[in-house]
């Protein structure tokens, strides 16, 4: 999933020039003093001996140059490496896509991995986990796994902790108060058929009720995945997709969901041409710019309707006062938790053969106070619980309270399903929106890309 | 007609003509000890053919070996390839028609046969559309420019400068012109028709043909230049001849300038079989072959499939089949087509 990262080049070098000097200087400290801040249950024995660990991350400078993340991963690591001197990390930033499809299979291949990467949780961390290329993190994570609670399932397979994130959110759908109050909208939709209502509402005032960037497939397809997420319920969601089972009426009800909502025309015109997050023409833009009322999309979209102000610090200001935030509507049938929601998140794993300091420093990564920091310098939405009320900006608050309310997360389903099983996903879904394929097309599609492997 | 013919290709003896006096230079060494002579021979074409040998037996030949080897086996890519399933050819059965189990049949094609045709029969389409449409257009635009007329460069170079651009630049710059909201579309409402229902390029009939457009757009500069190159070396005796006969500007250019480009014709049809084979870039940036994969060629149903599906064996059948295709068009080329262009001179050498 693409995300929106903003960030300074120059910051960001600054940070890392301020990293290597932190790490040369450590290296003068005396070797016998004792380190009391080595508190990890994972530090075991020889703390001393020099170690270097290798790390890879998404986050890498924006359009605009700026770089949060990338900026505050640096500081994170200097704030470890300064704790523990005989560690020196060696950071990578890597642009989102070549990182997950290329770089990371590729180093995963060779034997030569980066001893910390991203993860991004679901079918593809099950199988690096099933290929051997991970580090079991049960162990010397065990007392933040439990304090992080369930967020940490989509990086566990097969009961065993693979990677921990330090990022989750809940998606929902993004409106314009302007555009709903123009059309006599007073509530937000909490049903589908309300939901339907305020559509036609929008519709009558002239007004594109909802953008979708159906160009990109996975904008679309995550309107099935939360039909499914009502029409399914929990313990058929995770038997399901675990099996790779789509026989259940559930998964094709999910379609016929989505068919019905599709013939009240409730999206652009054109939706099939329309990217999500590039040029002024995309589902974000057409929200941003204050020409579609609604967008269903993750936490981030935030962040990319800002990328389409000016810059200026009135516009982000003026844009935040129009922009809301509401959950999924429930369905009126299925078997689903109408309180559940649909959610995802990055993390990160540590290679097999990474020293034993790597799982320290994931559990210093994903530590409250690391956290936190996380929420300040970045405005993502944090994993610790006793993180989030770092959150002061009253959406992301909402879309925490919803995340800690919801019956349950469940993780994308691309995601879940992994890249063969979940692309098949999305290729059908895409063929629905299109009207080249019906309900039954998109779970032959899975049935069929699930039996090759 | 073929008597003209012969005489175009009329640097085909010098060349034959020179060609024995090198043979005897390698023939009947020149230094008193054959043996060293040898020697150096080899020595020379290690020297010249050993790297770019090299290169291509490492980036060409064992990349296609390893191919042909990935698509024997059910791997995703992301376990190591000792521990992927050895299945034969099921791959390429299921992209030809669905696999041999009769279990999974009717999934298979649906989800693999069916969009590999789809992509075989647009690349299949887009290679014969190419020859029909872009080979008329291209000569004729290059028989015009032919002429002397104010402004002939200027039009040369603006015919020619698509294809200088790269065809990222190119497939971005048609997908803003054919944005929902772009130029294309508040052209065709200025003029008070409607654009294509589903959008210019994904709509399912129109897509294609928008493709196709695009392509020639960019392609048919490359057919002109070399047109006009060949026709450049036709005498102009030939044409003050014709017109002294009386022959008009049409038959001029039918009986005369047609038929001395021929070798040049032939190898632009062979450039664009080739080209139509493994057309990638272009459809690629232009959303990587449609949503539905309404436009989709074999090249990027093969990216779908293998990269960004994981399903790296299947992906790399579809790349064999690729291969094959393009190997079975060019040798059939050659030996069939372009053998009339290039078999006077060895024949010359082995008489002499």
């Amino acid at each position: 999933m693409t995300h929106f990262r903003r960030a300074g080049a120059m910051v960001a070098f600054a940070s890392s020039a301020a990293l290597l000097l932190t790490a040369c200087s450590s290296d003068s400290e005396p070797e016998g003093s004792e380190n009391p801040d080595t508190t990890s249950s994972a530090a075991s024995g020889d703390s001393d001996a020099p170690v270097t660990l290798t790390w890879w991350h998404n986050g890498v400078a924006g359009d605009t140059g700026e770089n949060s993340l990338g900026d505050y991963w640096d500081k994170v690591a200097a704030d470890y490496t300064a704790e523990h001197p005989n560690v020196t990390i060696e950071i990578e930033q890597i642009q989102n896509e070549d990182l997950q499809r290329t770089r990371i299979p590729t180093a995963l291949q060779s034997g030569d991995a980066p001893d910390i990467f991203q993860q991004w949780g679901g079918g593809e961390l099950a199988a690096q986990a099933e290929a051997g290329y991970l580090m079991d993190l049960s162990e010397p994570l065990a007392d933040d796994i439990e304090r992080l609670g369930g967020a940490v399932a989509p990086w566990q397979a097969d009961g065993v902790t693979y990677g921990v994130p330090f990022q989750f959110a809940v998606e929902g759908v993004w409106y314009r108060k302007s555009l709903f109050e123009q059309a006599g909208i007073t509530e937000e939709p909490t049903t589908m058929d309300e939901l339907s209502d305020a559509v036609q509402k929008l519709k009558d005032a002239g007004i594109t009720p909802i953008a979708v960037g159906a160009a990109d497939k996975w904008p679309a397809a995550h309107w099935w995945y939360n039909f499914a997420l009502r029409s399914c319920s929990q313990d058929t969601m995770s038997t399901d997709t675990a099996a790779l089972d789509f026989s259940n009426p559930c998964w094709l009800d999910a379609g016929t969901q989505l068919e019905d909502f599709l013939g009240t025309e409730p999206f652009q015109d054109q939706f099939m041409s329309t990217v999500a997050q590039t040029g002024a023409t995309s589902s974000a833009g057409m929200v941003a710019n204050g020409e579609a009322a609604m967008e269903l999309m993750g936490q981030w979209n935030y962040f990319v309707y800002e990328g389409f102000t000016d810059g200026s610090d009135e516009a982000i200001q003026a844009l935040h006062d129009d922009l809301d935030w509401f959950p999924m509507p429930a369905t009126s049938s299925g078997e689903g938790d109408p309180t559940a929601s649909m959610g995802g998140g990055d993390g990160f794993s540590c290679y097999k053969d990474a020293p034993a300091e790597c799982a320290d420093f994931l559990s210093y990564l994903v530590s409250d106070d690391v956290q936190r920091g996380y929420v300040e310098a970045v405005g993502g939405l944090p994993v610790a619980p006793a993180a989030t009320d770092a959150i002061t900006d009253p959406v992301l608050q909402e879309i925490a309270q919803t995340s800690s309310n919801a019956g349950y997360v469940q993780l994308w389903l691309d995601t879940l399903l992994g890249t063969n099983v979940g692309g098949a996903l999305n290729d059908g879904i895409a063929a629905q929106f299109a009207g080249t394929g019906d309900a039954q097309n998109t779970v032959d599609l899975m049935t069929a890309a699930a039996a090759t492997q | 007609m073929t008597a003209l013919e012969t005489s175009g290709t009329g640097t085909v003896p010098a060349a034959g003509a020179a060609a024995p006096a090198a043979g005897g230079a390698l023939g009947q060494p020149v230094s008193d000890h054959p043996r060293r002579a040898r020697l150096r021979l080899w020595g020379e074409l290690a020297l010249f053919l050993g790297p770019a040998l090299a290169l291509f037996l490492t980036f060409v030949v064992y990349p296609v070996i390893s191919a042909a080897r990935y698509s024997l086996y059910q791997w995703n890519g992301v376990e190591q390839f000792e521990d992927a399933d050895f299945i034969g050819l099921e791959n390429y059965a299921r992209a030809l028609f669905g696999g041999t189990d009769e279990a999974t049949k009717s999934a298979f094609t649906t989800a693999y046969a069916e969009p590999f045709q789809a992509a075989f029969s647009h690349t299949i389409g887009i290679l014969v559309l190419s020859i029909v449409i872009q080979l008329p257009l291209g000569l004729l635009i290059a028989l015009v420019l032919n002429r002397r007329f104010p402004g002939r460069s200027a039009v040369r170079v603006i015919l020619f400068a698509p294809y200088v651009l790269s065809e990222v630049i190119a497939g971005t710059m048609w997908l803003i012109i054919f944005d929902p909201n772009g130029v294309a579309t508040e052209l065709m409402n200025a003029v008070g028709l409607h654009p294509p229902a589903g959008g210019w390029l994904e709509d399912q009939t129109w897509g294609f043909w928008v493709v196709f457009f695009i392509i020639t757009w960019k392609y048919i500069g490359l057919a002109v230049i070399l047109f006009l190159a060949g026709l450049s070396g036709v005498p102009q005796e030939l044409q003050d001849a014709a017109a002294i006969d009386g022959a008009s500007w049409w038959q001029t250019q039918w009986r005369i300038n047609i038929p001395l480009i021929g070798p040049t014709i032939r190898i632009w049809v062979f450039l664009s079989l080739i080209g139509s084979i493994q057309l990638f870039d272009m459809v690629w940036v232009l959303n990587q072959g449609g949503t539905t994969g309404q436009y989709s060629t074999i090249a990027t149903y093969m990216m779908q499939i293998g990269f960004f599906r994981n399903d790296w064996g299947f992906g790399s059948a579809i790349a064999v089949i690729m291969f094959m295709l393009s190997f079975v068009v060019a040798v059939f080329y050659v030996l069939f087509v372009l053998r009339r262009d290039n078999s006077d001179a060895p024949r010359k050498v082995k008489r002499a």
